[in-house]
């Protein structure tokens, strides 16, 4: 196996319930880059993410971080290098702000240990960056969707992870939180794989984009290589328009009515 | 009662003094007030446990009690009378204290299941431990399986365990998610509870049924020291493998996967902590019958308290349990004296209001 670093996909492949959800993906982001993952719901992209995540076994193939494989690294360590926010959070628990962006550093202490300065100063740190340092005593059952996705990203930040996992963060969000959200995260020096719907978003926002249909990688490359009418038109059975238009050229997107 | 003081106070010196000087060098606001909680908490439970062995028909003071318990710890000799001594030592003392341990147990069991199975509904019963119970425990008593050579605690205790066996193996097999589990366990409790109501209905007499029903109900009349013994050993082990998964349960607040996500092995960390609670639930319920609500309701009061962070609730748990089941039994037997009333039906009577009130004040927050 070649020396590589940061987390890296190989012929994965996943059955559930006699179905092939993922057939030999291999996916490598490039450290330090945001990569869109895109496709048609049942396409296997939150299946991809359990996988890189190490939350689910592959039945096929593997997954690396540094050359590694996951399954060997256990689940402590690979926590602390790999963080997941999902799309929709729920806890009946009454916790704050500061509560919950602390279980970020749960994979970090031993069972008895209390918190340490630097559990306090990542804790802190991922507050700033999120731009919560003034809401930690709030109560999470008072936040609205958008900050409670924020919430999450700190806690992940928390985890002082050097990839991060996105399942569809903004699903549940109105517009303006849903740009402030991937802001946020296109901003951040860590390696992010971020499942998305909104093409426009993506394209905004990523580095590199990823397609999936059927379990299937389709496409990959840059936002302008992989977001086209035909590739739109292929995966998504729909028509477009997509222009040079967005911020620095990027691709915009505009959908056509049926024919 | 006014006697009482200058033990308080000597402990206050002795064992106090630690615990106030940490709030120099702690991280974290709020701690002077955790100290402040633990130490209040300790009092009070030393303070009850003295206060409630004084009441009942025989007239004993605080200071009586204090010095039975040293003479038979080996400070100094008794000037009680014989009998005085026996009430207190024999009778009244491992009665309190097995009224602690249960109230602590099944407090943290509550709480550990409560997060855990991410229920605020679940109990220490819900795995359909006290069903099982039950029924072992009319198996002995009823049919007399056994031959007398079985008490009915060992019974009890035997039947628990099936019932928690079974709840697992039936929640493995379809699947081992939370909800199951939750849902085996509900299977379990029914069927346990039909199967002891099937052999007292066809087998037992007016008596028998009266002993059992009052047994089911949750009682600690007559208990002695080897029950204590047994139950404050298992309670110390199950209480310390609970501590040491603290942090453990905190990462279960957003659901199992992301507890996953955190670096927990989920399937290690259940079957754990279930076996735990499980083992101290039989243990607690073979001695002193199906005591319920304190395991709900507790825990809920003591996150009012402490807030949600397992490090600081499960102590605090403990110590609320302990407190309050102390003064319901002191309750449960002096109340209709000569007459007892089952300690599970004024928790009961108790727990219900006390319930909606914690309800209704957090109902902001939810």
């Amino acid at each position: 196996m070649s020396a590589s670093t940061g987390l890296r996909a190989e012929r994965v492949g996943r059955a559930a319930g006699g179905r092939l959800i993922l057939d030999g993906v291999d996916i490598t982001p490039p450290p330090g880059a945001t990569v869109g993952l895109l496709g048609p719901n049942g396409s296997g992209k939150s299946t991809l993410l359990r996988i890189l995540a190490g939350l689910l076994a592959p039945d096929t193939g593997v997954v690396t971080l540094d050359g590694d494989p996951l399954a060997g690294l256990g689940r402590r360590t690979v926590a602390r290098r790999i963080a997941v926010v999902d799309q929709h959070a729920v806890t009946q628990v009454d916790l704050s702000v500061l509560d919950v962006v602390r279980l970020g550093r749960i994979p970090h202490r031993r069972a008895w240990s209390a918190p340490d300065r630097a559990d306090e100063e990542a804790v802190t740190d991922a507050l700033r960056r999120t731009g919560l340092a003034d809401r930690a005593a709030q109560s999470w059952h008072t936040l609205s969707g958008g900050e409670r996705q924020r919430v999450q990203i700190a806690r992940a930040l928390a985890q002082q992870p050097r990839e991060l996992l996105l399942d569809e963060p903004t699903n549940h969000l109105d517009i303006q939180h849903q740009l402030e959200l991937l802001a946020l995260v296109a901003e951040l020096p860590l390696t992010s794989v971020i499942a998305l719907h909104d093409l426009n978003l993506a394209a905004m926002f990523c580095d590199r984009i990823t397609v999936m249909k059927a379990g299937r990688v389709v496409a990959g490359g840059t936002p302008a290589e992989v977001i086209t009418e035909e590739l739109i038109e292929d995966v998504y059975g729909v028509r477009a328009v997509v222009t040079p238009d967005g911020p620095d050229g990027r691709p915009s997107v505009r959908f056509l009515p049926r024919r | 009662m006014s006697g009482g003081h200058p033990t308080v106070k000597a402990r206050e010196v002795s064992g106090g003094s630690p615990t106030v000087e940490r709030p120099t060098e702690v991280r974290r606001v709020g701690a002077p007030v955790q100290a402040l909680i633990w130490t209040g908490g300790l009092l009070l439970l030393l303070l009850s446990v003295a206060v409630a062995v004084t009441i009942g028909p025989a007239r004993i003071s605080v200071p009586d009690v204090w010095s039975a318990v040293a003479s038979h710890l080996g400070f100094g000799a008794s000037e009680l009378s014989p009998i005085r001594d026996g009430i207190i030592w024999n009778l009244r003392m491992p009665r309190t204290l097995l009224a602690a341990v249960c109230g602590a147990g099944l407090a943290v069991c509550g709480t550990v299941m409560q997060s855990l199975l991410r229920n605020p509904l679940a109990d220490p019963f819900v795995l359909g431990v006290s069903s099982g119970a039950s029924t072992g425990a009319v198996v002995v008593v009823v049919l007399g399986v056994g031959g007398g050579a079985v008490s009915l605690s060992a019974g009890a205790f035997a039947g628990a365990i099936c019932s928690f066996a079974l709840v697992m193996l039936l929640s493995h097999t379809l699947g081992a998610t939370t909800d199951r589990v939750v849902l085996s366990g509900v299977a379990a409790m029914q069927l346990f509870s039909a199967l002891t109501s099937f052999v007292v209905m066809t087998s037992a007499d007016a008596e028998q049924t009266r002993g059992v029903l009052f047994w089911l109900l949750g009682s600690l009349s007559g208990v002695g020291w080897s029950e204590v013994a047994l139950c404050t050993a298992v309670l110390a082990g199950c209480l310390v493998v609970c501590l040491a998964h603290a942090r453990t349960l905190d990462a279960f607040a957003f659901g199992q996967d992301a507890a996953a996500a955190l670096g927990v092995n989920v399937a290690r960390t259940r079957i754990v902590l279930l076996c735990t609670t499980a083992l101290l639930t039989a243990a607690l319920v073979s001695s002193a019958g199906a005591i319920g609500f304190v395991g709900l309701v507790l825990p809920h009061a003591a996150r009012a308290l402490t807030g949600s962070g397992h490090r600081r609730l499960l102590p605090v748990t403990a110590l609320a349990g302990a407190v309050f089941l102390v003064w319901v039994d002191t309750l449960a037997r002096t109340v209709l004296d000569p007459q007892e009333v089952p300690v599970g039906v004024v928790t009961a009577l108790i727990g219900v209001p006390a319930f909606v009130l914690v309800l209704y004040r957090t109902r902001s927050t939810s």
